[in-house]
């Protein structure tokens, strides 16, 4: 496997038509803040021939028309690319400038809303009310987003809430659910399969196709859940 | 002018050449599973590279045409009818208004696109007219009574030209070829014994697989240490290897990021031939360095180029 090293990044080919730029390693906040910044950096660059540029925990892809980055020295393209974006990187990106304001998702946690909310209190051996007000303290950050359109994953959950997937996944999740998987919350934007545990639901719409942007929450925003009780949850769902 | 579905064959769907820029919100690219073949029959009918076409799969459609225009076929071989006469595939084909198409079932490959002039239009969807199944995007699968409308033809529509494409080197769907595949970042993590197997062992396509991704069964693949990894970025053609330690090779609908170790990819020139494969078919891969592959894919692109300006050429002459 050919690699090709700039200051701090790993630069690895995914195939014919997309690198792979990696910042570090694992469920890492300071990996994961180089790569929202070195998305700012590349997107502001402009690269001829880029089609997408897609954040990951601690690595982003590149994606690239192989086309337009032929040269006369016949050197294959993915080197080509490579070259530019060390060149890029050679200034280390700045951070990328973050609109502080955080972005409120109300929640309506348990019962029919989230019906794993139990399990989870029984499993940190705390109360419902303090899964929730644990839940709904933290100001969490969207690490990435995928799985399914606008899904995001954050950043920040509190370690008592941790909990392992379930070891047998649910065909339907109802869109809207905020769910705990591992050591990440996360909130299905759609009615999908699903293996995380489900502790509530927002009545927000996370994805819409026709939207601008289409999705609420983009890598690197910052969220916090606020509770929200069934009455509030039906009066949102239908603002 | 419109077309209406009389019957929709197995899995019809509008495509064009995918949708890009919001990946980075978990959008995938969809679009044509075989590229090539979608370009030539947009060229056919006297389109540009980026006009939506309809790809069939297995069992075409039956389609009735309310004006006179121009379509061509192009990718898997199908029977295709209209009031019994055969329409040949490869070539543009003057259809008559309120002709009936019968698409009928693919005798070999899996997938054809169905272009007609001007092109189908779709209210884009993020860019794109592309029908993503899995992530419910864009347009949906076709079902009877459905009305296509399709724009101005730009060439022509009252003559079918008395030539047709050699597919030879445009279209591959026999199984006894080998698929070029690059290692892939985790390639060198599996154990000896499943390196050997990837190059030199036969996987079958299985009846899961779809344009999310074939699930290829054969000899179990193992890690030879296991890795700690998260989930990264994913690219089409990319071989996934989960737990069980059978691969699946990502297609067109595939997730923008994925959790499981990448032991290959499958070369971007032979990612049309993969997707010509049915479910019950095999798979061997041979290697391939990235050099080789970027060098071929780039000739492919020219040659291509190349076709495509000739057939322009030959319809406006």
């Amino acid at each position: 496997m050919s690699r090709e090293s700039a200051p701090d990044v790993v630069i690895e080919p995914l195939g014919d038509s997309a690198l792979l730029l990696r910042f570090g390693a694992g469920l890492d906040a300071v990996a994961n803040a180089r790569v929202h910044a070195a998305l700012h950096t590349l997107h502001a660059a402009g690269l001829p021939g880029v089609v997408d540029l897609v954040p990951a925990y601690a690595t982003l892809a590149l994606h690239y028309r192989p086309e337009v980055w032929t040269d006369a020295n016949g050197r294959v393209p993915w080197r080509n690319v490579a070259a530019a974006v060390r060149v890029i990187f050679r200034t280390p990106p700045e951070p990328a400038p973050r609109d502080d304001a955080i972005i409120e998702v109300p929640v309506c946690y348990g019962g029919a809303f989230g019906a794993d909310l139990d399990a989870l209190a029984a499993h940190a051996k705390l109360d419902i009310a303090d899964v929730v007000a644990r839940h709904t303290a933290a100001t969490y950050r969207v690490a990435m987003i995928g799985f399914a359109p606008g899904f995001p994953y954050l950043f920040g959950l509190d370690p008592a809430l941790h909990m392992p997937r379930r070891a047998s996944p649910r065909t339907r999740v109802p869109a809207g659910s905020v769910a705990i998987g591992g050591a990440q919350t996360g909130i299905y934007p759609a009615e999908l399969p699903g293996g995380w545990h489900l502790i509530g639901q927002t009545p927000l719409v996370l994805f819409d196709a026709k939207g601008d942007p289409p999705s609420r929450l983009a890598p690197g925003d910052r969220v916090r859940f606020v509770a929200i009780d069934a009455q509030r949850f039906d009066e949102l769902s239908h603002a | 002018m419109n077309v209406e579905v009389v019957k929709p064959g197995l899995l019809s769907t509008l495509q064009d050449r995918g949708r890009h820029g919001a990946a980075m919100l978990g959008v995938g690219t969809a679009g044509a599973m075989d590229d090539v073949a979608l370009r030539l029959a947009n060229a056919l009918a006297g389109n540009g590279a980026d006009a939506a076409a309809l790809e069939i799969t297995l069992i075409g459609p039956r389609l009735r045409f309310d004006a006179a225009t121009t379509i061509a076929l192009a990718g898997a071989g199908f029977h295709a009818q209209i009031g019994g006469d055969p329409v040949p595939m490869w070539q543009a084909v003057a259809v008559e208004r309120g002709a009936v198409l019968d698409i009928g079932t693919a005798r070999h490959g899996a997938r054809a696109y169905l272009a007609i002039a001007g092109g189908f239009l779709v209210d884009a969807t993020l860019g794109s007219a592309s029908t993503d199944v899995n992530a419910r995007l864009g347009g949906h699968v076709l079902k009877a009574g459905d009305r296509l409308t399709a724009g101005a033809p730009t060439v022509r529509k009252d003559a079918s030209p008395r030539w047709s494409l050699d597919p030879r080197p445009w279209f591959d769907a026999d199984a006894a070829h080998s698929i070029r595949l690059i290692r892939g970042t985790h390639f060198d993590a599996l154990d000896a014994a499943s390196r050997r197997a990837l190059f030199e062992r036969e996987f079958l396509i299985g009846n899961e697989s779809n344009r999310v991704g074939f699930r290829l069964e054969g000899p179990a693949l193992a890690l030879g240490t296991p890795i700690e990894m998260v989930s990264e970025p994913l690219a089409t053609g990319t071989l996934q290897l989960p737990p069980g330690g059978q691969p699946i090779a990502l297609m067109v609908e595939h997730p923008t990021v994925g959790g499981y170790p990448r032991i290959g990819q499958v070369a971007a020139v032979d990612l049309p031939r993969l997707a010509q494969r049915r479910p019950g078919e095999s798979v061997r891969f041979e290697e391939i360095d990235l050099a080789a592959t970027q060098t071929r894919y780039l000739e492919r692109e020219r040659a291509l180029d190349e076709l495509i300006d000739a057939i322009r050429e030959r319809l406006s002459a």
